[in-house]
This record gives C-alpha cells, sequence and structure tokens, in this order.
C-alpha cells in the first residue's frame, strides 16, 4: 500500500486523551477504496473516539488526519455529503413513522423522497414504512438507521456497533445487508466487539486495546500468524488410554489431550497426523476441528482473555 | 439556509409535537380547561346585578330607567311596592338588595352590609346617579352614557385577566419545557449529533424548532381567544387586539431560550422538567399569571417586576383587555427580547453537542 492522496482515510499518529487517559494513543492506519476495514476491540479500547475523529465530532490532540482527501475538523460542509454515518444508538426524531424518518434525513441532503422509500426497500422495510420508529424491533431499528446513513449515497460509511444487542438471526441479516453495501462499492469502516463479525465481514482489521493498535491485516492472516494450535475433539470413549497416548507422542511434544467424560480434545501443530490417527483406530463420532480465530489473535497479543 | 431542509425539519418537529398527547395536553388540554374552570368559578362576580325595590315614585330612577334603559338594566333589575315596611323587610332579607325612596329632593337608599360587595355597588350606582342629575340640572348636557360606562368598564370583568393571565402560563411553560425536554432528548438520542454530521446548518435547525414553538403558541392564543369570546365567558377584545400577536412571539422566545438553558445544563429529561418547573411555577404565582395583579398583596407587586412572565401577561392584558393603545404593549416587547437575546448567548456559550 502507498500511503498518501490516494488512501480514503490516511491517519498518522492520532492521539486523543480525556483528561490524564489517552483514549487514543498514537493510531495510525490508512483505509483504501473500497475496503471493509474494522476496528477491534473490547469496550474502552478507543475504537469510538477512533471513529469520532475520523467522522469530524472530535478533534484530534495531534497527528494527521485525512478522510477522502479533506480535513474532517472542523466541521467540514464539503466532506459531510460524502461520507455517511451510522450512529452507536438509534437517533431518530420522535414520533415521526419509519418513511417520515427517512425522507425527513433525504431532505437534510437535498435528496428526493422518492429516493428515500428505494432506500427503506433496500433495507427490506416497506412493511413497516407507516410504522413508528419506536415501535420498530432492535433489527429493524438499525437498519432504518443504516438507510437514513445511506440515503445520500456517500462514498464512505461509518458504522460504530452496527450489531450490538441484536439476537443472532438478526444480526446474519444484518450482516448480508452490509456485505452488499460493501460490493456496491462503498468503503465500509465498522467497529465492532465481536471477532466473528470482525472475521466474516471485514477485509483488513485494526485490533486495538488501551488506545494503540495491536496488529492490523487481513482477518485470516492475523489469526495464520500466530502459530496456535488446531484444537481437534471427538466423542469420548472411542479410544483407550494407550490409544491415546500413541496418538499425542506421533503428533509431536506441543500436543495436549483433555477430556472431560463428554469430548476428548487434542491440541495440536500437526493436525493431519492427528485427524489420520483417529480415522485409522475409527474414532471419528462426533468430530470437530477448531482453527484459531480472532480471539486467539487478541490472547496471543495481550496475554489475557478477551472480554467484550 | 437550505429551504427545503427547513421546511422538512419544521414539519417533523411539528409532527413530532401534535402526535405527543402529553404535549397537547400539557400545552393546550389544561389550560383550557383552567380557563373554563376559572372563566366560569369567577364569572359575573365583578359586577352582580343588583335588584333594587322602588317605594312610591322615585322619579331620578324612572328617568334614568328612560334615558338609558339597558344600560340601567345591566346593573339594576327593579320593582316597584307602595309599602316601605315590606321593602325594608326584602332588604333585611336579603331577597332584594335595596329599597330606595324620594323625599322632594332626596334620594334615600336602603340597604344591607350582609353583603359588603352588592352594597358597594349600590352606594356607587346611585352616587353616580346623583352626580349625574346634578350635572343635567346644572345645564350641562353629559349624558348618562357617560356614567354607566364608567362603571361597566373602568374595572375589569374576570375574564379579562384570566384568559391572558392563564394564557401567558400556557406560552411560558410550552415555550420553556418544548426547548428544554426538545435539546435534552436530541443529545441523548444522539439526533443531535447526527445532525451535526448532515450538511445543514446549526442556524436552520434552530429556526426551524423556534419556528414551530411560535407557531404552537399562536395556535393556544387562537383557542384561548376562541373560548375567552364566546358569549358565555365574554371577553370583549379591544380595537388594538391584534398586538397580542408580537407579544406572544417574543414571549415565545424568551421562554424558549430559557428552556434553551435549562437544556444546555440537564442531563436527563427528568432533570429538565423538574428544573423548569422550579422556574416557571412560582412564576406563575408571582408574575401575575395566577393572581391578578390587581389584586395582589404589594409584596407580589414588588416581586413581579423581576418575573419575565408579568411582561408577556401584562403586555397581552394592556393590548387585548385594557383597550389601551399598541405602543403600551413596546415596553414588553422590549424586556422580552432582551432576555431572550441574553439567554440564547449564555446558551451558546454552554452549549454540549453531546452528554460526554
Amino acid at each position: 500500500m502507498v500511503p498518501g492522496v490516494s488512501a480514503t482515510i490516511s491517519a498518522q499518529n492520532l492521539r486523543k486523551s480525556y483528561g490524564d487517559k489517552a483514549a487514543v494513543d498514537g493510531v495510525s492506519f490508512e483505509v483504501e477504496p473500497g475496503e471493509f476495514f474494522g476496528i477491534l476491540g473490547p469496550n474502552g479500547a478507543g475504537k469510538t473516539t477512533t471513529l469520532e475523529m475520523l467522522e469530524g465530532l472530535r478533534e484530534p490532540d495531534s497527528g494527521q488526519l485525512s478522510v477522502l482527501g479533506l480535513a474532517p475538523w472542523p466541521r467540514n460542509p464539503e466532506l459531510l455529503p460524502r461520507i455517511g454515518v451510522q450512529l452507536q444508538s438509534t437517533s431518530f426524531f420522535e414520533k415521526l413513522t419509519t418513511r417520515e424518518q427517512i425522507r425527513t434525513f433525504a431532505s437534510l441532503y437535498g435528496v428526493s423522497a422518492q429516493r428515500a422509500d428505494q432506500m427503506l426497500s433496500v433495507v427490506g422495510l416497506d412493511e413497516q414504512a407507516d410504522q413508528r420508529a419506536e415501535q420498530l424491533s432492535g433489527g429493524q431499528a438499525q437498519r432504518l438507521s443504516i438507510a437514513c446513513a445511506l440515503v445520500h449515497d456517500p462514498e464512505l460509511v461509518f458504522m460504530d456497533e452496527p450489531t450490538g444487542a441484536l439476537d443472532p438471526q438478526a444480526r446474519r441479516n444484518l450482516w448480508d445487508l452490509l456485505r452488499r453495501i460493501n460490493a456496491d462499492g462503498r468503503t465500509v469502516v465498522l467497529t465492532t466487539h465481536h471477532m466473528d463479525e470482525a472475521e466474516t465481514l471485514c477485509d483488513r482489521v485494526a485490533i486495538l486495546d488501551h488506545g494503540k493498535i495491536l496488529q492490523l491485516g487481513p482477518p485470516a492472516a492475523l489469526v495464520r500468524g500466530i502459530d496456535s494450535p488446531v484444537r481437534i475433539s471427538v466423542e469420548s470413549g472411542q479410544l483407550d488410554g494407550a490409544a491415546t497416548e500413541a496418538l499425542t507422542s506421533a503428533a509431536g511434544a506441543s500436543t495436549a489431550v483433555t477430556d472431560d467424560g463428554v469430548t476428548l480434545t487434542i491440541a495440536t501443530h500437526d493436525p493431519g497426523t492427528v485427524l489420520s490417527g483417529l480415522a485409522d483406530r475409527r474414532a471419528l463420532t462426533g468430530l470437530r476441528v477448531q482453527g484459531a480465530t480472532l480471539e486467539d489473535v487478541f490472547l496471543n497479543l495481550t496475554g489475557r482473555e478477551y472480554r467484550a | 439556509m437550505n429551504r427545503a431542509a427547513f421546511r422538512s425539519l419544521s414539519r417533523a418537529m411539528f409532527l413530532g409535537f401534535v402526535r405527543d398527547r402529553a404535549a397537547l395536553v400539557f400545552s393546550i388540554l389544561i389550560p383550557v380547561l383552567f380557563l373554563l374552570l376559572f372563566g366560569s368559578l369567577y364569572k359575573g362576580t365583578n359586577a352582580p346585578k343588583v335588584s333594587v325595590v322602588e317605594v312610591g315614585r322615585v322619579s331620578l330612577l324612572d328617568q334614568a330607567e328612560a334615558t338609558a334603559p339597558t344600560q340601567l338594566a345591566k346593573v339594576l333589575s327593579i320593582t316597584h311596592t307602595d309599602n316601605l315596611t315590606t321593602a325594608l323587610n326584602a332588604v333585611r332579607k336579603g331577597t332584594d338588595n335595596a329599597a330606595v325612596q324620594q323625599q322632594g329632593r332626596t334620594l334615600i337608599v336602603h340597604y344591607s352590609i350582609a353583603d359588603q360587595t352588592t352594597a358597594g355597588v349600590v352606594q356607587a350606582v346611585f352616587s353616580s346617579m346623583v352626580q349625574q342629575a346634578d350635572v343635567t340640572a346644572a345645564g350641562t348636557s353629559a349624558g348618562y352614557q357617560l356614567t354607566t360606562t364608567q362603571v361597566e368598564d373602568k374595572s375589569l370583568k374576570p375574564i379579562q385577566y384570566i384568559a391572558p393571565g392563564l394564557l401567558g402560563w400556557a406560552i411560558a411553560s410550552g415555550g420553556a419545557f418544548g426547548a428544554a425536554i426538545t435539546l435534552v432528548n436530541w443529545r441523548e438520542n444522539k439526533l443531535l449529533r447526527r445532525l451535526r454530521l448532515a450538511p445543514v446548518s446549526v442556524g436552520s435547525v434552530v429556526l426551524a424548532r423556534v419556528g414551530v414553538g411560535i407557531f404552537v403558541a399562536l395556535i393556544q392564543l387562537a383557542v384561548f381567544l376562541g373560548i375567552a369570546t364566546t358569549p358565555y365567558f365574554g371577553l370583549k377584545l379591544s380595537a388594538d387586539w391584534w398586538m397580542a400577536i408580537p407579544v406572544v412571539m417574543c414571549g415565545t422566545l424568551a421562554f424558549m431560550s430559557i428552556g434553551l438553558l435549562v437544556g444546555s445544563f440537564a442531563k436527563t429529561q427528568q432533570a429538565a422538567t423538574a428544573v423548569a418547573n422550579i422556574i416557571i411555577l412560582p412564576m406563575a404565582f408571582l408574575g401575575g399569571a395566577f393572581i391578578p395583579l390587581d389584586f395582589a398583596p404589594q409584596w407580589i407587586k414588588d416581586v413581579s417586576y423581576a418575573m419575565p412572565l408579568r411582561y408577556l401577561v401584562t403586555g397581552m392584558q394592556n393590548v387585548m383587555a385594557r383597550g389601551e393603545g399598541p405602543l403600551t404593549a413596546l415596553p414588553a416587547i422590549g424586556v422580552l427580547l432582551g432576555l431572550a437575546a441574553i439567554l440564547t448567548l449564555i446558551s451558546v456559550r454552554v452549549f454540549r453537542w453531546d452528554s460526554v
């Protein structure tokens, strides 16, 4: 990647403190056009503050920042129509219906009511058009909020924990929507504290903790980068002690076995040997193979359990 | 300024108001109920009709009846008898308020002080009648009209101070609560931040909110005037009543600026409501809205000058009910606009987009 004007976002050494506490402590990254970029970290890691600086809601204490080639601070009316922001909570006008909400937001950008109504279809809220926004379910409200962020067809979209507090079904629906938004050619920057969300959606993620970027790259590369064992589990009782012993020694010194009476789990760096050994012994009932996840990356980086 | 954005923001805010039952109840329904209640309670207490027994012939009374029958009928209902004793008994019992007889050039009025208000009216009516007769006898041609209009109009009928008082209170609380709650809610649900990220000027947003606030206040004015001018309540608007419109608009600005300041400090809607209540409710009692200043004790009259509500209420009263010229509203307008300007400047300084 060549740093410079071609990047959609270029952040160099951003810092922001509240009192003595450094919320963002020297963060640098670039986001390329059309990229799906994730900022990942536990609560209080500095994700939201970073995002707010990118959006132009907060002034960085120091560092260089350019968004679509422009400075977001102070409030830049030239930049505002080109970015879409979906806020953490669902921020609507009181007592307005779904359709009235999106039409009001559309008019702020000089966008027609017709186009606003189309946007409702895009997020699948046609049937709820005449319902008050406060009567929508969590997932529907979140989709309306995304529609309001996209109504003026921005090049760059910011989303702050869009799937927070949604049930698994609604989360998956929303993921589909977010993928489509990105597939249309828009650059998407998303903060999340869900590892699985970052893994499925993002082209690249920045793992943030205590205001610093710990690691940055495609999720798959980050996961491969840590030398984490593969966990292979089968139902207990298919192997006797001697067979387990033989299998573990064949797979190398770092291989570890745990058996809780229900599941036998073998953590190994040589999954091939273990799997073929299990197959030879016809002990594959209930087989599950789990590679490392971003969670392991986090654990590996910080030495502590990831807590959202 | 982006006109389409301004229009749609105004529309969104107005819909938000009319669909909010609580807002409608507090800004329109409750003040109207108060108006109906107080208007009916005090209806006619100020100008009670006096029933008079004419004993024998009282030429002065007959003369007055012949010259100005309608005016007199508003104040007096007259019955005739020739028996002084029955007449006096009726007055003692309270079935009639006064008995009148004439002996030569002397007019004798018998009345009971059991009902002091009526006794006062009886004395006032007859002394003015005698004065009038003296003036006529002296050869000047001043008519009876003068006397009767004095009795009718110098003192305000209750509806003439109840209506502007309650209306002032309704406008004050509507403006202050409306502005404070909007600001706090929009900050809490991040709508304020969302608007900041849209390419609309802060001016458009503020102007739209103020426009809706003034529109609501004018609706309150229309509803109040509509009810108070019905024959039942009998509010008579003076010729320059239209001057109440700018007074209402400036009053709305002043009280919205109070709400803006409250909303800038308050963190939650509950806090905003509580603080606005602490400001508005005492003001309603001390600023001439609930207790007419004409009848208030001196200390309330003194304190009222420090109450912004006083200027809204008296400003409206002067041009709507007292029939004073349109210019008499200007000092009130000046005070209200000055207050709005000062409080808005302070609010701009302490304004926060975000709760953190």
